[in-house]
């Protein structure tokens, strides 16, 4: 039995998607923007993702912009963003949790003469609203911060921030990344005032290749990439139709079953904490109040690689923290004022809709049995 | 008009009796490394190997060039036209067939050789007809016999004329086996690929072994080394790779040697696995990509350790080599890419905090007899994949 413990990595693809993204390449293969018939059917899989994702963000469809996956999305929203905002100011503000395709957008503009101001969680790892408020002000063109921190499943305060920084600062723009929250967690932009949200698909039961970004309607951000106009001119290329098909899809099914897949999440996550407690040595490093489908746990002495691939022996794929083999730990853990030696063993633990009590259970033997065994040598 | 490929022999063209023999190896290697790109005649003639394609038209002589600069015995290789053994034949074709060659040039000079004596013509009689016929054509060169542009070569040997616009350099060496074969300890760092490299460039051919040892090393270390492999067999042909469970040996010395010692005693233990499967197949040598001094496992004290262990000859073709000049081989034979992913063979878990850098030979023995590592040895061998690698 494989038991698929990476989810936040990536997910298995519904069935629903592929179907839907094989009838896209084998039956309505046309181009979007042809003028015939064929042509139509394309883009009314387009218009179809659209409306599914809208569904699930309380917005209009014709904000809903789809790209090449989440990094693309980050990267249009952010670059696009400060463009648009170029004479207003020069100051951007984010967090040290960040995911690469924010973080290294943001150190591009940085090196590029942007002043950038990073919001550190405080000791007990948990990000303090008032440190946002402090952080921006009249020259901040551009607040940027994920929804969920996809390492350890710490929640960030949006609901707090957005709306105060909003009502103090109206021309802020404010993107949020929500590839690890998005269906997960209930969210409305328009009601919070955020101008741009980013997600990803493959990381929602769809296909690899497939994302997308909400823009605020009326707000006009520059592209990042030129050509033939497709998106609005925002993301310009031949639609992915296949993969947009699958994404359509994907939400479609989370949408009718969002509530039992909450309520999976939950359970696993419970089950986990009650079952490592059995186990020495294991501690928990994601917080309490966390976004149920991830858990980061660590075994301090057992590099995270030396543990991963103990238990994919098992057959139980997991995510470690950080690449032990160069020595260099993870700047997002470190962040967020994990001891070294917790980051050095870090594994995280993320769930699908799919994952049953029974792999839980079958992870958790195989955690103990991995930890007594390499225990052994560590220490012998 | 037909094409064909001439690779002059290095080396080889100096031995004596022994001579047809290693140009049959080379012949041999040449056919297994053109494999696929159709069907060829080779021939050996006068220290020339003929490489000569059933349908030169369509033909892919960059991509067979290419992989024959790899090729070791090989000292230069040139793309020919073949002509009738005749002035007027010689004369009517060499403009077209070198025009694009000349496109760009400035000067040129013409070389005849004339092997086939029975030829009218003498060499510098040649050369000056052909120049003359080239300048009359292109009007803007100029002949310069010290330092040109091009240099157009019109061979007259015993079964046609061949014109050419310049060789290139053949990758030198023996030819891959005409030495005999040893096994390379790689273990997926920048030196054991070069050290396979420099053996194969002395005519061995190549077994490899690499030493696994999951969870503490992962698949992609594996397919990192298997990569390396690959990329070494334009040059080393095809390679036997051997794959050895060493996680239980690894585990033991963990737990019984002491841990100064632990990297040496790992090290005499690989290569007394490497020296029974090396035995099995009747491979006489050893290679390692060890360089004196480099790390603690690479003292003269260590080395002799090492060495102690094996009754094979042990070749260390980097001994004398510093990081860089390893480092500029790697790059030029194109490994080092792959060499520098971050996947290691030897788990921070394993290795020691402070190496012994002057290792006693008693004192390792003294060690190894606290344990019966023999049973394990046994296992790592069993428990070999062999895996060939054909690139």
């Amino acid at each position: 039995m494989e038991i698929y413990l990476d989810n936040c990595a990536t997910t298995k693809v519904c069935p629903e998607a592929a179907e839907a993204a094989m009838k896209a390449m084998v039956e309505d293969y046309g181009n979007p923007s042809s003028l015939h018939r064929m042509g139509l059917r394309a883009e009314r899989i387009l218009t179809g993702t659209r409306k599914a994702a809208a569904a699930l963000l309380g917005c209009d469809y014709g904000c809903i912009y789809l790209t090449g996956g989440a990094t693309d999305s980050n990267n249009i929203a952010i670059q696009g963003a400060v463009r648009a905002r170029a004479r207003m100011g020069k100051t951007i503000v984010t967090t040290t949790v960040e995911h690469p395709s924010v973080g290294e957008t943001v150190s591009m503009l940085e090196k590029s003469g942007y002043t950038v101001k990073r919001v550190a969680p405080r000791a007990n790892g948990q990000f303090d609203p008032e440190d946002f408020l402090e952080a921006v002000d009249a020259d901040t063109v551009l607040l940027t911060f994920m929804m969920v921190n996809n390492e350890l499943g710490t929640i960030l305060p949006y609901e707090k921030v957005v709306p105060a920084l909003k009502k103090r600062f109206p021309d802020l723009l404010i993107h949020i990344d929500g590839v690890q929250g998005f269906t997960k967690l209930p969210f409305h932009p328009e009601r919070l005032g955020v101008d741009l949200f980013s997600f990803s698909g493959h990381k929602l039961y769809a296909p690899k290749g497939i994302g997308g970004l909400y823009i605020r309607k009326g707000l006009r951000i520059l592209p990042v990439e030129y050509g033939g106009g497709q998106e609005k001119a925002i993301r310009p290329g031949t639609e992915a139709v296949p993969a947009i098909a699958g994404l359509g899809a994907a939400l479609t099914m989370i949408k009718a079953h969002q509530s039992e897949i909450m309520r999976n999440y939950r359970e696993r996550q419970n089950q986990v904490r009650s079952l490592v407690k059995e186990i020495p040595g294991v501690v928990i490093n994601s917080p309490e109040n966390g976004c149920p489908h991830i858990i980061n746990l660590s075994v301090p002495g057992i590099p995270s690689e030396v543990m991963l691939h103990a238990l994919e022996e098992k057959s139980v794929y997991v995510s470690s923290g950080s690449a032990c083999s160069k020595g260099a730990l993870s700047g997002v853990l470190k962040a967020f004022h994990l001891p070294d030696e917790r980051i050095r063993s870090a594994l995280r633990v993320s769930f699908s809709r799919e994952t049953t009590g029974e792999e839980i259970e079958a992870f958790a033997q195989a955690l103990k049995e991995v930890t007594d065994r390499l225990g052994a040598v560590v220490n012998g | 008009m037909k094409e064909i490929i001439l690779a002059k022999n290095g080396e080889i063209a100096l031995k004596g009796l022994n001579r047809r023999r290693f140009e049959e190896v080379l012949m041999r290697n040449i056919k297994w490394r053109l494999r696929d790109f159709g069907k060829v005649k080779i021939s050996c003639m006068q220290s020339t190997i003929y490489i000569d394609p059933e349908d030169s038209e369509f033909y892919d002589f960059d991509g067979a060039i290419e992989a024959l600069r790899h090729v070791f015995g090989i000292a230069s290789i040139s793309r020919a036209i073949v002509l009738q053994k005749d002035m007027e034949d010689i004369l009517e074709h060499v403009c077209d067939y070198i025009e694009n060659a000349l496109f760009d040039a400035k000067t040129f000079k013409v070389e005849a050789k004339r092997s086939d004596k029975q030829f009218p013509l003498k060499s510098p009689e040649i050369a000056a007809q052909v120049g003359g016929k080239i300048l009359s054509r292109f009007h803007r060169l100029k002949v310069d016999v010290h330092n040109p542009d091009i240099t157009v070569m019109v061979e007259i040997r015993d079964k046609g004329a061949y014109i050419h616009a310049g060789s290139i350099p053949g990758a030198g060496g023996m030819p891959v086996s005409s030495s005999g074969e040893a096994m390379i300890l790689i273990s997926g760092g920048i030196d054991s690929p070069v050290a396979a490299y420099m053996m194969a460039k002395r005519g061995l051919s190549l077994s490899a072994v690499h030493f696994q040892s999951p969870p503490y090393t992962s698949e992609r270390a594996l397919e990192k080394v298997e990569t390396l492999c690959e990329k070494l067999t334009p040059y080393t042909g095809r390679i036997q790779f051997y794959c050895v469970p060493f996680t239980e040996m690894q585990e033991a010395l963990k737990a019984h040697c002491p841990e100064e010692l632990f990297t040496v005693m790992m090290r005499r233990m690989m290569m007394r696995v490497a020296t029974r499967l090396a035995q099995q197949k009747e491979i006489e040598a050893l290679i390692t990509g060890e360089s004196l001094a480099q790390v603690a496992s690479q003292t003269l004290e260590a080395l002799h350790c090492t060495d102690s262990a094996t009754p094979l000859v042990v070749l260390r073709p980097l001994i004398g080599m510093d990081k860089g000049e390893i480092i500029k081989i790697s790059r030029e034979i194109g490994t080092f890419e792959t060499s520098i992913l971050p996947y290691e063979d030897c788990c921070t878990v394993f290795t020691p905090r402070h190496p012994a850098t002057h290792p006693k030979l008693s004192a390792l023995e003294k060690a190894e007899a606290m344990f019966d590592y023999g049973p394990l040895i046994d296992r790592a061998v069993e428990g070999t994949e062999l895996k060939p690698i054909t690139g």
